[in-house]
């Protein structure tokens, strides 16, 4: 089954990456667009395990994100 | 006095350091491969600039699961020196070392230039041969050195005198214009409360001998080796 993780930059936290995006977004006109956001989606394949949410949690907190800056949501339900 | 400069995949300055600690410096300096987890006999763990198994994830992310670090952040926590530069800085910070992080540069552009570093903290063994307030000029060469960290850390570095360089302009002062990445508060350079590992962005082994066009990281350099050898 798969898993999906999915980091971004906690809310507080300047993303330069997005500005450069909405910048380039609103230069075409599109004036509706408040904000971007970038972050970055992991997608796993993993065996059934016991606590699967606890485990997954575990890796993206010490791995997949810094928890100084950034925030995850994991999506285990899709591929089931 | 025995230095060991530390080898990921992807570091690319560790050759730098290794002939400056030891051509330059006369120090007792070995290669530690990042599956070496043995640091007796060492004194002074350098972990190098570059882009440790290539920063896929973030800078740093992966080099602080390879087995040495372990062992250095051990031997860190014994009060054994460790210094980090650039990519090493990154590490520091991603194994917890050292508190906050390495973001993306405000400008998202790759700067590699000299740059005016003020030494703020000339009282670290790793500082003493500058003095407090003095301009230096030391190059840098990052995507990722953007440094952020919340406001109680900042606060309690301020309050500590943890923070040991910050970028300035020509008069010296911490200014935005002396500023190329948008660190916090000008941060070049911190160490822990310990005072024995200090993480800094620039590259003071890129500019630690007379042909290069400064010499001002060859101080850093003998600062270390003065406070390990005991000559003071």
């Amino acid at each position: 089954m798969k898993v999906k993780v999915y980091v971004k930059l906690k809310s507080g936290v300047l993303d330069p990456q997005g500005q450069t995006i909405l910048g380039s977004v609103r230069r075409l006109g599109h004036d509706f667009v408040k904000d971007v956001r970038v972050g970055k989606f992991f997608e796993i394949e993993v065996d059934e395990t016991e606590n699967l949410e606890e485990k997954i949690a575990e890796i993206s907190d010490k791995v997949l994100s810094n928890p100084i800056i950034e925030e995850f949501s994991i999506e285990t339900d899709g591929d089931r | 006095m025995k230095a060991g400069v530390v080898v990921f995949p992807g570091s690319n300055c560790d050759h730098d350091c290794y002939h400056i600690l030891k051509h330059v410096l006369d120090v007792d300096t070995a290669f530690l491969w990042h599956k070496d987890t043995d640091l007796s006999g060492i004194d002074l763990v350098v972990l190098p600039g570059g882009f440790s198994y290539g920063d896929y994830l973030r800078s740093g992310a992966i080099a602080k699961l390879s087995p040495i670090i372990e062992s250095v952040a051990e031997f860190a926590d014994k009060g054994g020196h460790v210094l980090g530069i650039c990519n090493g800085f990154q590490v520091l910070t991603e194994t917890g070392l050292l508190p906050g992080v390495l973001m993306r540069n405000r400008s998202l552009k790759f700067i590699s230039r000299y740059v005016n570093l003020r030494v703020d903290n000339a009282d670290t063994p790793y500082t003493t041969r500058y003095v407090d307030g003095e301009i230096v000029s030391i190059p840098i060469a990052h995507m990722d050195g953007n440094y952020y960290a919340d406001e109680a850390t900042l606060n309690e570095l301020e309050a500590n005198n943890r923070i040991v360089f910050r970028y300035c302009d020509d008069n010296g002062e911490a200014s935005a214009e002396g500023n190329p990445n948008g660190s916090l508060n000008n941060i070049a350079g911190i160490m822990n409360k310990g005072g024995n590992v200090l993480g800094m962005m620039p590259h003071p082994e890129r500019c630690a001998e007379d042909f290069m066009e400064t010499n001002h990281g060859y101080y850093l350099f003998e600062s270390i080796k003065k406070t390990l050898s005991g000559v003071l």
